[in-house]
């Protein structure tokens, strides 16, 4: 048996998030420490009378300004643990934060409702839309609940019905992502995960309205892809988008798990590397030291991207939308040609949206609509 | 040959010249090598369906002489500039030394019982056939082929998944292939797939699941995860027989369960219905 076969993530069951002392990262120790400092210099200004204002205000601008440090150069091991953090807001936080009047829609309409990835009619803006995503859960039952936002088959079915149903009535898809992955049991492999997850991708690629996709915290392998289809993906500067967990990747390709910190290198798995390899859109920003540290900056930012492209894709004709959404999927990826193209002089990278080395696409391509690059 | 060895006498299959007798992985009988060759690569004892390379199938699927390969050059690019214990570039030149292909997939026109198609078939020696985007790429103009000279396309796949030395790029492909599947059968076009052991992960979430008529080889394994990655999951044992063809059949994903020998019949059967 081949060892590529451990292509998706094994659902922690310790829950979601990443490990964490009193609230902080391992990388946010630091922040402990001034956190520690302040607090004891609190109880030394209540239990002696001392002012300590000035000292406390002083702490707690380092603690700004060390947060500000940590955050503004993360490695892409510690984004994997900001992404994964169990703060970080989930879905279930947009649906009320960005979102207006939330009308959920359960079930496929075949085996049942699966609670790892939510569905239903919302309001965003001025748009009416069809909400798609996951959901890890808040607490231990809820996780529980929803296989810590690791879908079945009838997850990915249930958001094809419902992004059917979007497609009826012309309202545009939003998809947040954050997932470890498609969930690795009997019954997901019964039911045929690899079936639905490869149906969702090609009915996404041409489904007669807009679709935007954004990864709001982890972008776990196919479980992600599976609803990350879209005209635009989007990722929040701090989530992660990877085609297998940095622990699995290290298990694999370095027999150990410890080497996790490499293959998250290696991966190339952040918002600012994923964004250099055009394989995403656009980088929604977060607040300084994380979506979790200031929910309500991370959901208007999140809004504001939706907003906007939401109402720059729908002035796109049907036809149109389609077409390009097909041609962005049609160059992802980058190839040599030919032997004779591999020579280190042609190795840097073509700009945006056309890193594929081919110049005989337009004989190839077929779709009337489609202008080859 | 003449220097046949005897059954009792036990043979390292690795190293033995071809034409020798070597043990069936499955029923651990000792065959005789060109016996073996002859069944297409079945054991004769047990019917165990070996792997076989992309050349060796294609040579086995189509007509005499009428394999026309294209987009044989695409080489990788190693996007990522990976390195885990050696560097990508390196493994990618050991594997092209190894197999003397450039990546894990064949595709080209052919003809199958005097039926023109599209194929495409994957080489499980090659990183485990797993996809990057060459693969993807190939698979696509495949697709692409299909639509534009109005052929039936065939897939025999066999992967491990997505190539992780391409990361993200690999598993974009998915979506790729996928879409050109889409395109593929916005024009009625004709799509076999021949699931063959492995067919798993991302490539069984794409192209590979995505087929008009899914056949598959007898005990082939067919599923997404790793069955060990659901093993620790779930915290214990797989059931006899999980994630093979006939496990997928069962449970309704796989249409034909068929024999290697069988297959030239059966996928010009299908194209003759769908008339194609």
């Amino acid at each position: 048996m081949s060892d590529v076969l451990t292509n998706e993530p094994a659902v922690s069951s310790a829950g979601s998030g990443a490990p964490s002392i009193g609230g902080f990262l391992e990388f946010e120790k630091p922040l402990l420490r001034i956190q520690q400092d302040v607090e004891a210099m609190e109880r030394e200004q209540r239990d002696t009378g001392r002012d300590l204002t000035a000292d406390i205000k002083q702490q707690r601008v380092r603690f700004k300004t060390t947060l500000k440090r940590l955050y503004s150069n993360l490695t892409p091991w510690e984004t994997v643990q900001v992404a994964r953090h169990a703060k970080r807001p989930l879905s279930t936080d947009y649906i009320q934060t960005v979102f207006r009047d939330f009308c959920e829609l359960h079930g496929d309409r075949d085996f049942g409702d699966d609670r790892a990835i939510l569905t239903g009619f919302g309001r965003i803006g001025g748009h009416r839309v069809m909400f798609v995503g996951h959901d890890k859960g808040k607490d231990i039952k809820q996780r529980m609940a929803c296989n810590f936002g690791c879908a079945h088959p009838e997850g990915y079915r249930k958001a094809l019905r419902k992004m059917r149903l979007a497609e009826k009535y012309g309202l545009p898809v939003v998809c947040l992502i954050d997932t470890q992955g498609a969930y690795p049991g009997i019954g997901a492999e019964e039911r045929g995960i690899a079936f639905a997850i490869a149906t969702n991708l090609m009915e996404m690629s041409r489904l007669r309205t807009p679709i935007v996709s954004v990864v709001i915290g982890e972008g776990g392998s196919g479980g992600a892809l599976g609803i990350g289809v879209a005209d635009r993906v989007a990722m929040f500067q701090h989530a992660f988008y990877s085609v297998i967990s940095p622990e699995g990747c290290a298990a694999i390709l370095w027999k150990t798990a410890e080497r996790r910190k490499h293959a998250a290198e290696a991966l190339k798995l952040t918002s600012r590397e994923l964004l250099k390899l055009d394989l995403i859109d656009h980088v929604i920003p977060e607040p300084v030291g994380g979506a979790h540290r200031d929910p309500e900056a991370a959901a208007s930012s999140l809004e504001k991207y939706l907003i906007g492209t939401l109402a720059e894709l729908k002035r796109l004709g049907l036809d149109s939308l389609v077409a390009k959404r097909q041609e962005r999927i049609r160059h992802l990826g980058s190839f040599f040609e030919s032997p004779s193209e591999i020579r280190p002089e042609l190795e840097t990278r073509s700009p945006r949206r056309s890193t594929h080395r081919v110049t005989r696409l337009g004989a190839r391509f077929t779709h009337p609509e489609i202008v080859p690059a | 040959m003449a220097d046949e060895k005897p059954l009792d006498k036990p043979v390292e299959k690795t190293g033995v010249p071809a034409g020798l007798w070597t043990r069936c992985d499955r029923c651990e009988h000792m065959v005789y090598e060109k016996e073996v060759a002859e069944a297409l690569y079945v054991c004769p004892e047990c019917g165990h369906h070996r792997r076989v390379d992309a050349r060796i199938r294609i040579q086995q699927l189509v007509d005499p002489d009428t394999f026309e390969e294209f987009a044989q050059d695409l080489r990788s690019t190693d996007p990522l500039d990976f390195k885990d214990r050696i560097p990508y570039k390196e493994r990618l030149a050991l594997e092209q030394e190894k197999t003397g292909e450039t990546d894990a997939v064949v595709v080209g026109k052919a003809f199958i019982r005097g039926r023109a198609v599209i194929l495409g078939v994957m080489n499980p020696s090659f990183i485990m056939a797993s996809m990057g985007a060459v693969v993807g790429e190939k698979v696509t103009r495949a697709i692409e082929r299909a639509i534009e000279d109005n052929l039936p396309l065939v897939m025999v796949t066999a992967s491990g998944g997505a190539r992780m030395q391409e990361g993200m790029i690999s598993l974009v492909q998915m979506a790729k292939t996928a879409a050109a599947l889409g395109r593929l059968d916005d024009v009625k076009g004709l799509y076999i797939v021949v699931a063959t052991d492995p067919t798993t992960a991302g490539v069984a979430a794409s192209f590979a699941g995505l087929g008009d008529v899914i056949l598959a080889e007898p005990k082939a394994m067919i599923g997404f995860a790793g069955p060990r990655v659901i093993a620790n999951t779930i915290n214990a044992e797989l059931p006899e027989g999980f994630q093979t063809a006939e496990f997928m059949l069962q449970h309704g994903f796989v249409d034909r369960i068929v024999a290697r020998a069988d297959l030239r019949r059966e996928i010009a059967r299908i194209i003759d219905y769908c008339g194609k």
